[in-house]
């Protein structure tokens, strides 16, 4: 028998709970709340679902995104955009064009603020990336 | 810097002579034509080549051996040998069904590589016996059309850039026509057709490709407006650099640490490459604007300008840049890829520019060619 049988605790761990598919971004509606919107950037662009297939889970994600960057006031989005880096704005790039497939009420006013300053840190190789990306977000 | 157009329509390729006194270009028929520099700026048409049925898509003139191979989309390549004043051509079997795209001489001339969108390279080299050109095929593992080609200076090593997002380089190693090659910083073990070296990471097709003076570094530029610059050895590090400019289609190595790319964006720029910290860096523009007189706007074109375009600066409508549309190929003029003192570009608006690294240098205030 093998040593390891004292404890068996990862018995009791629910496999399934750890789904990515399941994986639903909590954090970034308690910092919207609070105010953090500069927090909520960052976390809203950390880990992008590229490489799944998975439509459902990328609508999401692009959702969320779309949510934290209404919240902005039109003063602090220049702020935002310099606080991120390149890859960063690349990503930023990629969320306002896929939002710009799908527009509602007001979001292409505000993704268009957010296109311009996200242009002026990027520069048009960031939208040529945008362009040519084989994986999207 | 002197900028001399050839023609209104683009200007498909080039190659430039041993003493660079000739240039055969190709005026995006298909036909290719040599002019001859007369004196000062004048430029002379003394030779026209016709014997492609379809644009010649690339030029290569050997400097020691003075023989021109160009290739097109007729899927044939022609080797050109000077007989007394005339260039007579001879076909090259090429065995592709689709267009070819690029054509490099190696540096010892006696083999050249054909890129062609039939997804492999074609080797080709002159067997002495039966008086014709043979050539030999590369093609796994690529998948898509071969848009560039550069050769390693020993003559074996060629480095690939294609449409399927990658570079690669490639063993050429000939045994009828070279002794077997010392192993080198990609791989010592080169059968013909071996993959040294292959890309991972960028985005696009990857337009123009370029080894080092010493070959140890292969530089290259891909669609999703990047740079990237892998030096070889065990674990080959790829360091590429995102840029803000629309692609770029040429590049070229003038030291073992400075490149100048250009393309869509109509003027050449510096990059310099730290080797120790893995990076690509943004030199500086190469271009040196004209000085235009400042006049102020009048209220009413400030009007119009708000009116038409919804901004009040002023008309940026005309490019700066020498050239008036893209740059679609860079050739070193005088030196060579490890202390390069000229360049050249040609492009779409059927322009050629020559340009000067020093007067560059000492112009740029801040532009460093270590």
């Amino acid at each position: 028998m093998s040593k390891n049988v004292s404890s068996d605790r990862f018995r009791k761990v629910d496999v399934d709970e750890y789904d990515e598919n399941k994986f639903v971004d909590e954090e970034e509606g308690g910092e919207n709340q609070q105010g953090n919107v500069m927090g909520a950037l960052q976390a809203v662009l950390k880990n992008p679902p590229m490489n799944t297939k998975n439509q459902a889970l990328k609508d999401r994600a692009e959702g969320l995104v779309l949510k934290v960057l209404s919240s902005f006031k039109s003063a602090d989005i220049e702020k935002a955009v310099q606080s991120l880096d390149k890859n960063g704005v690349d990503l930023l790039m990629k969320y306002i064009y896929k939002g710009f497939e799908q527009p509602t009420e007001n979001s292409s006013a505000v993704l268009l603020q957010w296109h311009e300053k996200a242009l002026s840190a990027g520069g048009v190789g960031s939208i040529v990336r945008v362009l040519t990306a084989r994986k999207t977000v | 810097m002197s900028y001399y157009n050839f023609l209104l329509e683009p200007i498909s390729c080039h190659a430039w002579n041993k003493d660079r006194t000739q240039i055969a270009i190709c005026p995006n028929n298909h036909e290719v034509h040599i002019y001859k520099k007369e004196g000062g700026d004048k430029w002379l048409k003394i030779h026209e080549l016709k014997e492609h049925n379809g644009q010649v898509t690339g030029i290569d003139w050997a400097p020691e051996s003075n023989r021109i191979v160009t290739c097109g989309t007729d899927r044939n390549a022609y080797v050109w040998t000077l007989k007394g004043n005339v260039w007579r051509p001879t076909l090259v079997l090429l065995r592709i069904n689709r267009a070819a795209r690029c054509v490099k001489w190696s540096p010892k001339e006696n083999k050249f590589a054909v890129g062609s969108g039939s997804r492999l390279i074609s080797i080709c080299y002159f067997e002495q016996e039966n008086d014709w050109w043979v050539c030999k095929h590369i093609k796994k593992p690529i998948r898509s059309t071969v848009l560039s080609l550069d050769w390693h200076p020993n003559n074996v090593l060629l480095a690939a850039g294609s449409c399927d997002f990658k570079c690669r380089i490639f063993s050429t190693y000939i045994k009828e026509v070279e002794e077997k090659p010392s192993p080198t910083p990609w791989g010592s073990k080169m059968p013909f057709g071996e993959l040294m070296f292959e890309s991972s990471g960028t985005d696009g097709w990857v337009h123009s490709i370029c080894f080092s003076g010493s070959g140890g570094r292969v530089a290259w530029v891909s669609h999703d407006s990047t740079v990237a610059v892998a030096t070889g050895s065990k674990n080959t590090v790829i360091s590429s650099l995102r840029s803000e400019t629309l692609p770029l289609l040429g590049i070229t190595f003038i030291t073992e640490n400075s490149l100048v790319a250009a393309g869509h964006d109509c003027y050449p720029m510096l990059y310099v490459y730290d080797e120790g910290k893995s990076t690509v860096t943004f030199g500086g523009k190469l271009d040196i604007p004209k000085q235009n007189a400042q006049r102020g706007m009048t209220a009413r074109e400030r009007f119009q300008n708000l009116d038409k375009k919804a901004s009040s600066e002023t008309d940026k409508a005309t490019l700066e840049s020498v050239h008036k549309n893209s740059i679609s190929q860079i050739s070193i003029l005088e030196g060579d890829k490890s202390k390069c003192s000229k360049f050249c570009t040609t492009g779409m608006d059927g322009g050629m520019t020559i340009w000067d690294v020093k007067t560059l240098a000492s112009s740029m205030k801040d532009l460093k060619i270590i």
